[in-house]
């Protein structure tokens, strides 16, 4: 273990020096990428340990996304109380996990599939009230998020003015490293999760219900635990993205938006932090380059053109639900098995090293799915 | 009362073409274990179709090729890019997640070709309606009720007495048992597959007939109405997702008709409340109406 960590922590000290760096070389479209896969990053992580860990379905990420990006709006700004920025993150995290508490007669006794279908019934039902209660959502139109203000810094581009080895700090790049705090504190909770006490109880409540119950776990207080706890890292996504997007509409939390959380944690690999984090940034990066570089490949007509040619949005589209595909009829147990197998490749000659994550070795073996492949 | 026998015949009408829906989720979810995200697109894919070929082959050629065609998605669909991975549990989630890939690519086709346009199907009933007793009622209404009865006890039949339903149900009760009975679960899955493609196809003609306006882009987005009624039955049971199809249809013509009632719960309130009805049912029943409570084996 201690060895494993020898090696992979120079890695990781160069991941986060390249990380900080990154915001005095990039322009505002890449920034503004990176702060949407982070705030993605922490939902995925979220998700991935309800899914991933406790192997509970859940297509309601949307609505606790909502429920936190719009109660950091409505406890910041005006109308709603006012209160200092600060405070209005935590209480809309808290909300989110209140949301998500109010569902849990639901979510702590119904299983996989239903539960799917069930936190379906949040998304639509939620979308419904953002569009009907204006006073406080401002309706379809949705309402303009306030800046956040921490202790007389604010992220925006002014106030105070900031300039750092020649580079303006805009509000992108004062964001970004807001964002890449709050991210790695997701990080390294969820870690702490998967790997404590809980963790195990929820991986043995996947497994098996009735054993885990033998054992001790109480099962319907560890999922009701495992859906508030992924709600909240919801509701922290859910105010990253207002503070990103700067305007809250109900359309965006939509059934798509679930469903391309869902997609994240599988492209990514069930059952990890570091692969729910991968799955995010493949998801909310992948469509946003297309549609920017889209015009440059072929066959792709510019965009305005009507007579049924294929514009820079629909090849993005394309682009993107073939890559979902390609991705997993490759590499089914994602990118996180993926780079798994590879290092397990490269590392061949040594000793293997023993995998230090315990939901990983729950998994059938790569070997296992594939055996049943038929040959092409 | 005219009032309220009119929207229970809507209500009726309504759910029998979510019946056509739904029994194609049930029938893909006990045959695979996926839960087919696509569904909405295939239904589509089957009212384009029909709405295209309609003016050279007649609306009964048109339909006929629109069902085998759709059919024949779902099924190379299920064969080439789903069976790829396995049958077990787990590769079942991965599968549900490619099912999303594979809509995202059908629908972003068919709403290109579409476009802003409402298709008409040429559908024989037109906007012809009939006097029931006191209330009058569309044609094409009382077409779902009875095509859609015809073709679910079809189904039903199809279940009880054929090899391939006996296949089905053995397979869902036990996959290796039924494996080793000499059930071949590759073609049996597939040929569910198609016939839940031609059940959506189907449905299309009828959500996009008379007083729908035609078929739209958006048309596909009605196949998530099956979700809550496929759960409220029970995912596993076939007679359930009949029943919590007419449950959904009757509950949203009924909240749609007496919207001035409730105005309380806001505009466009029957739109949802099929999922406020199906969150009720889970909370008292977390199995579905019909479904199951599995015993536990240690």
């Amino acid at each position: 273990m201690s060895e494993l960590l020898r090696r992979y922590r120079a890695w990781t000290v160069l991941l986060v020096v390249l990380l900080c760096a990154l915001p005095f070389y990039l322009d505002a479209f890449w920034l503004r990428i990176g702060l949407f896969s982070m705030a993605a990053a922490v939902g995925a992580v979220g998700l991935g340990l309800l899914s991933g860990t406790a192997g509970q379905l859940s297509l309601g990420h949307a609505f606790f996304l909502a429920v936190g990006a719009y109660g950091y709006v409505w406890l910041a700004g005006e109308p709603g109380p006012g209160l200092p920025p600060a405070v209005a993150v935590v209480l809309a995290v808290l909300l989110a996990g209140a949301a998500g508490g109010l569902f849990s007669p639901v979510a702590g006794r119904v299983r996989g599939i239903y539960l799917g279908v069930a936190t379906l019934a949040l998304v639509f039902l939620g979308h419904h009230v953002l569009l009907t209660a204006d006073s406080i959502t401002g309706g379809f139109n949705g309402r303009s998020v306030p800046p956040l203000e921490l202790g007389g810094f604010t992220f925006t581009a002014s106030d105070p003015e900031l300039t750092l080895l020649g580079v303006p700090f805009g509000a992108e790049e004062r964001l970004w490293y807001l964002s890449l705090a709050l991210f790695a504190l997701t990080w390294f909770t969820a870690r702490g999760l998967r790997r404590g006490r809980p963790g195990r109880a929820l991986v043995a409540l996947r497994d098996s219900e009735t054993a885990a119950a033998v054992m001790g776990v109480h099962v319907a207080r560890y999922r009701s635990a495992a859906f508030v706890v992924s709600s909240m890292y919801a509701g922290l996504a859910g105010v990253m993205l207002a503070l990103a997007f700067r305007r809250v509409v109900p359309d965006y939390f939509s059934l798509a938006l679930s469903v391309d959380y869902l997609a994240m944690i599988v492209i990514g690999g069930l059952g990890s932090v570091a692969g729910a984090t991968a799955g995010a940034v493949f998801v909310t990066a992948l469509p946003l380059l297309m549609t920017r570089y889209a015009d440059q490949l072929p066959l792709v007509a510019a965009p305005g053109t009507t007579d049924g040619a294929v514009g820079p949005t629909e090849a993005a589209r394309y682009l993107y639900g073939a890559a979902i595909v390609l991705i997993l009829l490759f590499a089914p147990d994602g990118l996180h098995g993926l780079v798994r197998r590879t290092r397990a490749r490269i590392h061949r000659r040594r000793s293997a090293p023993k995998d230090a994550d315990p939901a990983t070795e729950t998994h059938p073996p790569a070997s296992a799915v594939r055996a049943k492949e038929p040959t092409p | 009362m005219t009032t309220f026998l009119d929207n229970v015949l809507n209500g009726l009408a309504l759910g029998s073409v979510y019946a056509l829906v739904a029994l194609g989720f049930v029938i893909i979810f006990k045959a695979s274990g996926v839960i087919n995200f696509a569904h909405g697109s295939l239904l589509l894919l089957g009212g384009y179709l029909t709405a295209v070929l309609h003016e050279d082959l007649g609306f009964a050629g048109a339909l006929a090729v629109a069902v085998l065609a759709t059919a024949a998605v779902a099924g190379l669909m299920d064969r080439f890019l789903l069976q790829v991975g396995g049958q077990d549990a787990h590769s079942a989630h991965v599968q549900t997640i490619v099912t999303i890939g594979v809509d995202i690519v059908i629908l972003t086709d068919l709403s290109r070709r579409i476009g802003g346009d409402l298709l008409t199907l040429g559908d024989p009933w037109g906007d012809s309606v009939s006097g029931l007793g006191p209330i009058t009622v569309a044609d094409s209404r009382l077409a779902a009720i009875v095509v859609s009865t015809v073709v679910i006890a079809g189904v039903f039949a199809l279940f009880r007495y054929t090899n391939w339903g006996l296949a089905l149900r053995a397979s869902a009760e036990d996959m290796e048992a039924a494996a080793l009975m000499g059930v071949r679960l590759v073609r049996m899955r597939t040929l569910a597959w198609c016939l839940a493609g031609a059940l959506a196809a189907l449905a299309a003609v009828f959500l996009a007939a008379f007083p729908a306006p035609g078929l739209e882009r958006t048309t596909g987005q009605i196949a998530l109405k099956a979700f809550p009624a496929a759960i409220l039955g029970g995912m596993a049971s076939p007679p359930g997702a009949l029943a919590g199809s007419l449950l959904i249809g009757l509950t949203e013509a009924l909240v749609a008709g007496y919207q001035s009632e409730l105005h309380v719960l806001g505009e466009g309130f029957g739109d949802v409340a099929p999922y406020a009805v199906m969150v009720l049912v889970l909370l008292v029943r977390p199995n579905g109406l019909f479904g199951a409570k599995g015993a536990a084996r240690v």
